[in-house]
């Protein structure tokens, strides 16, 4: 019973999602909408989970002495926001927008920044001529780059043209048959789940 | 038949059917057909194999490497898919299977997640797993966490544990954006062995170049199958192939009567174009 209320419940509401992209109809949309809105309270009850265990994860490490400092930095955080937030209000010049603006959207672009390194590091492993495959990534990675930069039209003029290929042909018919691929295991998976042959999801037999 | 094309008739003019979906209907009606016959005819069900796929085959050593270093193993399904994504789906899938190991062999499994909901699902799905290797005492909720719905306040923290804890195994499986290739280098930084696969093709790239082993497009769907050995769900897999089979040919055809109508100057219609 446990497992068989779960079951008729995924099946029916994926059945209903299936046959509601077909159609038109006011109905077809009113179902459609309300089962979003059902999705959006469930998500606002799992909030509330999600923030008690990130309270209770950090206040468990302080009192263990893991990381303090760290874990009173994502508590403070966590509690300042809000409060500044329910106290001044969220217009511009609030308190609440001066630390989005200053605290939060500076931290958030530097971890971003740390792309360009990584991006850096990972291509210097990764176009190393070990193999003729890996040599064919090496010289297709060269051409892209040089004709992408300033100094491309000084090797050749064809260069343009060469790394347009190999973007628009050999390059993107492999990321269409990886497309087609996911498309097909995407499918696949939904229908598993919703036929009842995929469980996982409800834990195990 | 009259009667038949009044009913019809009657569906579409009152929009319980929108025309414009006709040809996905087909191929949807198409599909499906395939996948349940692929799935419930004993005799195809019975004769079929799927080929090794390596990154999955690593899974096992992966939790025993972490085991023998007495390291916990990291596994998070990135920033960029919700529980409605049958990406998400498939990484609980391979979930259950690494819990169920990481039970059994007394290695601790830190899952950090951006989705509440993902966060609810996991500790049942990974509970789950461990009740069923028989070590519901080594459980431990406070491991799987919700960190940050901020895409680089979940990438900050997920970082933060890699550098912190020094996970030896980690499992970077579902969807990534932006994040991946910071998760991934970080990882690589401490010499961890990780696994990746999303349905990404630009992240995909990424995680080639950083990670030891990727599950390209529909290996990580595939996954489930494969780890549990499941002839139904392999089933559903070979439905898979005979779709791309399917694809592989009408895509060969349109591309022949393209070439021969153009060469001939003939108007033939591009049909192929529904």
């Amino acid at each position: 019973m446990n497992r068989k209320v779960p079951l008729a419940v995924c099946f029916i509401f994926g059945v209903v999602m299936f046959i509601q992209y077909f159609s038109q109809h006011p109905t077809a949309r009113f179902v459609y909408k309300s089962i979003l809105d059902y999705w959006q309270i469930i998500f606002a009850f799992t909030l509330i989970l999600g923030i008690i265990s990130f309270v209770n994860n950090n206040i468990s490490q302080i009192k263990r002495g893991n990381n303090t400092f760290y874990r009173i930095v994502a508590i403070s955080g966590f509690l300042i926001m809000p409060v500044v937030a329910l106290g001044w209000g969220i217009k511009t010049g609030s308190p609440f927008m001066w630390m989005f603006e200053n605290v939060q959207a500076p931290m958030q672009s530097t971890v971003f920044a740390l792309l360009a390194f990584f991006v850096a590091s990972a291509s210097y492993r990764g176009f190393r001529a070990r193999s003729i495959p890996a040599t064919i990534l090496l010289l297709s990675a060269l051409i892209i780059l040089l004709s992408r930069s300033n100094i491309g039209g000084i090797f050749s003029d064809y260069l343009p043209n060469i790394a347009d290929w190999i973007r628009n042909y050999p390059s993107m018919s492999a990321r269409r048959a990886i497309l087609i691929g996911i498309g097909l295991g995407s499918l696949t998976t939904s229908l598993r789940v919703i036929i009842g042959i995929e469980r996982t999801w409800l834990g195990k037999d | 038949m009259y009667s038949n094309i009044v009913i019809v008739d009657a569906i579409v003019n009152t929009g319980w059917f929108d025309i414009t979906t006709l040809s996905t209907l087909i191929v949807s009606i198409i599909s499906i057909a395939i996948v349940l016959y692929t799935t419930y005819h004993r005799k195809s069900r019975d004769k079929f194999k799927i080929r090794e796929i390596a990154g999955l085959k690593a899974v096992e050593n992966a939790i025993g490497r972490a085991t023998e270093m007495a390291r916990p193993v990291l596994y998070t399904p990135g920033w960029g898919g919700d529980i409605q994504r049958s990406t998400t789906i498939a990484s609980m899938n391979i979930l259950s299977y690494v819990a169920e190991q990481t039970a059994a062999y007394g290695c601790q499994l830190v899952y950090p997640t951006h989705d509440p909901v993902i966060m609810t699902v996991a500790q049942e799905v990974i509970k789950e797993s461990y009740t069923h290797s028989g070590y519901p005492d080594r459980f431990r909720a406070e491991d799987v966490t919700y960190v940050s719905s901020s895409q680089f306040g979940y990438a900050a923290a997920v970082d933060g544990m890699i550098t912190r804890l020094k996970p030896a195994s980690i499992f970077l499986l579902g969807t990534f954006e932006a994040e991946s290739l910071i998760l991934a280098e970080t990882g690589n930084s401490i010499n961890a062995i990780q696994i990746a696969g999303t349905d990404s093709t630009i992240q995909l790239a990424f995680f080639i170049v950083a990670c030891d082993y990727t599950l390209i497009g529909e290996e990580l769907f595939a996954a489930s199958g494969y780890l549990s050995g499941d002839k139904s769900i392999l089933a559903s897999v070979r439905a898979q192939d005979i779709m791309k089979v399917l694809i592989a040919v009408f895509l060969l055809s349109a591309v022949i009567w393209e070439t021969v109508a153009t060469i001939s100057g003939i108007s033939g219609g591009s049909w192929w174009m529904f």
